[in-house]
């Protein structure tokens, strides 16, 4: 067959995620349509292969080590659109941003958004990504109607909540493991303007936090808090806190109801590839969260705000990950349920204590989980922070996991780079149902990637 | 597969039983648990190794090893590899020989030549062409002080090690862009079974310090490492000495 051929001639090109950690070479194949995914599925590559998106994933996720990896950003047509209930079908390597350029300026959001937009809807869907909104409307993968699956054998399988859903929850979460995604329903969210009306409010520890968040935060439809994990004793937790909704256009100032879905997604400059490796440490770091915590208002009501700056402050640097040196860094998200508060507050002493330089941390407190075997969010309490990667700090975060869990929390498969596999299988216990599921469509492990291996997924 | 901050997922051991070699497991169980290929000739101190590593919380896997038959190396990388990737293989198999009869005895120079050197660099061989298909990983290849200028007292110990260490250098810089690299590590005297019964040379160290520094070396991806880490500076001086006086020396 001459596109094995092809395939074999292909160089490798090194591999990571957006952490920068542990590269891995593979073959990197375009993909712009089903054909040719189907033909590297063909070629039964003896690695293997993955679908990789934009690689927002901290991780190891889209990586193959000596396999194929398909690169799916080159599949972002739109196919189907429903101006009347806002649902649209698109390919998998769509982005968020694009989808945002093209459907807020008609009146439509996207259902859920993390940090950046520059995510595809095919990771959304894999990663099962959250945003600031879980309390209010769980992740990504529950606005999807259905998918279109590339799987081992060849076929393509519409799959939903409703049309074989084990398979459906196996692959929201999935990481990309029991196929490829091909094409997705996706149900957007109705905005009258392109603007948030923003209440900010600073706390000064983390116990005024947690109150605050547990009494008010269903008030809002977009909820998030920036912690200051170098800070500590009684500052410990000190945190700026930001909630929001979509305005309505009445909401707006006069000049501005004319065009209230106005929208500008861009990015401003990107970090230079030159940070040396130590430039983050516990000195810049405390430095920067002084002065971020005190830039913040105390208290503000109704403050008109910008999709991207309420959204994604991070996305106007591009490749702000460089700012980590060439070490990369890593990000450790975990949640625990509602009532272990205590786990919380210890997990924070000792990341406050460790003296890890970390940026700002980020609480949320998460809504109801969804059926997925491998998705992330359940009822509780979820911190996240990035954290340069330097010595002894594969041993903080061991101890963590084990808080973690003995809490009947987890980890976030989009985000970890270093869980132990047997300490990741007590975190999610529909491991062996997702395993299931894998044998089913997947028979002899032709999905996998770097992060499959690692935790013998 | 090594993850984002260096812990190890599976590591080989090729001449399992040596001290170095089961030290270093111990060093990275102390850490993690993990699986651990022991690969060995079939003996009691094999079973005795694996049994100590299993109850040190490895997953422990036993594969056939014997660098006298040509076929083994081939053989037990498969067997290895039969179970996942392999992480880290540490190639830690060797003999010291008698200085004196290695000073007459052609056969023993012939035997010695090859399970110091002729082994490894098959061994190095099939462990590369497994890791470059699987896309990563780390050799550690054992050498010595000892072949950085061989002297009369070893010479024929020393020139073995001087073409593994010469073999594992170049196998390093043949694997650029493969994602997979190799670790030399020279120790100088090191206390153990292999060197039982003779007196400590200058600067003598232990297995738990050479597993330490494989252990960082490959944390840190470095390529070449000295145990203890002034012998590098010391091998350095004495390479350069002047060959009159270097013979002369009470070492």
């Amino acid at each position: 067959m001459p596109e094995t051929a092809a395939l074999a001639g292909a160089p490798r090109v090194p591999l990571t995620g957006w952490g920068r950690t542990a590269p891995t070479p593979a073959t990197l194949i375009p993909v712009h349509g089903e054909e040719e995914a189907r033909a590297v599925l063909r070629s039964r590559p003896p690695r293997g292969l993955v679908a990789r998106g934009l690689a927002r994933s901290y991780n190891d996720a889209a990586q193959n080590a000596g396999g194929q990896v398909l690169d799916m950003t080159t599949a972002d047509r739109v196919l189907d659109t429903d101006p009347a209930t806002g649902e649209i079908v698109v390919e998998a390597g769509t982005s968020l941003d694009r989808l945002m350029n093209l459907f807020v300026p008609q009146g439509w959001f996207v259902p859920v958004t993390p940090g950046t937009r520059y995510v595809t809807v095919g990771g959304a869907i894999a990663a099962d990504i959250h945003g600031k909104n879980h309390h209010i409307a769980g992740t990504f993968s529950q606005h999807v109607s259905w998918l279109d699956l590339l799987t081992a054998d060849g076929e393509v399988r519409r799959v939903g909540p409703d049309q074989d859903p084990d398979l459906f929850w196996a692959t929201a979460g999935g990481m990309g493991l029991t196929g490829v995604i091909l094409r997705a329903c996706v149900r957007m969210k109705p905005i009258e303007s392109a603007r948030i009306l923003v209440d900010t409010d600073r706390t000064p520890d983390l116990d005024s936090l947690m109150a605050l968040l547990s009494e008010s935060d269903h008030l809002y439809d977009y909820s998030v808090a920036w912690i200051d994990c170098v800070a500590k004793a009684a500052r410990m937790g000190r945190s700026v806190l930001t909630r929001g909704r979509f305005a309505r256009r009445d909401e707006l100032p006069a000049r501005q109801q004319a065009d209230p879905l106005r929208y500008h997604g861009s990015v401003k400059l990107s970090a230079p590839n030159v940070f040396p490796p130590g430039l983050l440490n516990l000195a810049t770091v405390a430095a920067f969260n002084e002065v971020w915590y005190r830039k913040s208002p105390k208290k503000k009501r109704d403050q008109l705000q910008g999709i991207g700056t309420f959204f994604h402050p991070l996305d106007s640097v591009g490749e702000w990950n460089r700012i980590y040196g060439p070490r990369g860094f890593v990000q450790y998200q975990f949640v625990v349920p509602f009532g272990q508060e205590d786990a919380l507050r210890e997990a924070m002493v000792r990341i406050s204590n460790s003296g890890h330089a970390s940026f700002l941390a980020v609480l949320k407190r998460f809504g109801e989980g969804n059926p997925g075997m491998l998705s992330f969010p359940a009822p509780g309490w979820t911190l996240a922070l990035d954290i340069p990667v330097v010595g002894g700090l594969a041993r903080l975060l061991d101890e963590l996991d084990d808080l973690v869990v003995d809490a009947g929390g987890k980890v976030y498969l989009a985000k970890d780079s270093r869980v132990r596999p047997e300490v990741f299988e007590r975190m999610y216990p529909e491991l062996e149902k997702f395993r299931a599921v894998r044998a089913r469509v997947d028979p002899d492990g032709v999905f996998t990637s770097d992060l499959a291996r690692r935790l013998s997924l | 597969m090594i993850d984002a901050l260096g812990s190890v997922g599976s590591l080989l051991l090729v001449g399992g039983t040596s001290d170095i070699a089961v030290a270093t497991a111990r060093r990275y169980l102390a850490e993690r648990p993990l699986r651990v290929v022991v690969a060995a000739r079939d003996t009691p101190r094999r079973a005795a190794v694996a049994e100590e590593l299993a109850a040190a919380g490895a997953r422990v896997e036993v594969v056939d090893f014997d660098a006298d038959d040509p076929g083994s190396p081939a053989k037990m990388v498969a067997q290895a590899a039969a179970g996942g990737d392999i992480d880290v293989a540490v190639v830690a198999f060797g003999q010291l020989g008698d200085p004196e009869l290695l000073r007459s005895d052609a056969d023993a120079v012939g035997r010695l030549a090859h399970v110091n050197y002729v082994a490894p660099a098959v061994v190095g061989t099939e462990l590369a062409g497994r890791m470059r298909a699987q896309g990563h990983g780390v050799i550690v290849a054992l050498s010595s002080v000892a072949g950085e200028r061989p002297r009369a007292s070893n010479f024929v110990y020393g020139s073995s090690k001087a073409g593994l260490d010469a073999f594992y250098s170049g196998l390093a810089d043949s694997l650029v862009g493969s994602g997979v690299s190799v670790l030399v590590v020279r120790p100088g005297f090191v206390r153990s079974k292999m060197t039982e019964g003779l007196a400590d040379a200058p600067l003598a160290t232990t297995p738990e310090a050479v597993a330490d520094a494989i252990v960082n070396g490959v944390r840190k991806g470095r390529h070449t490492v000295w145990v203890p880490g002034v012998m590098r500076w010391v091998m350095s001086g004495l390479r350069h000495t002047p060959r009159a006086i270097f013979r002369r020396l009470p070492i």
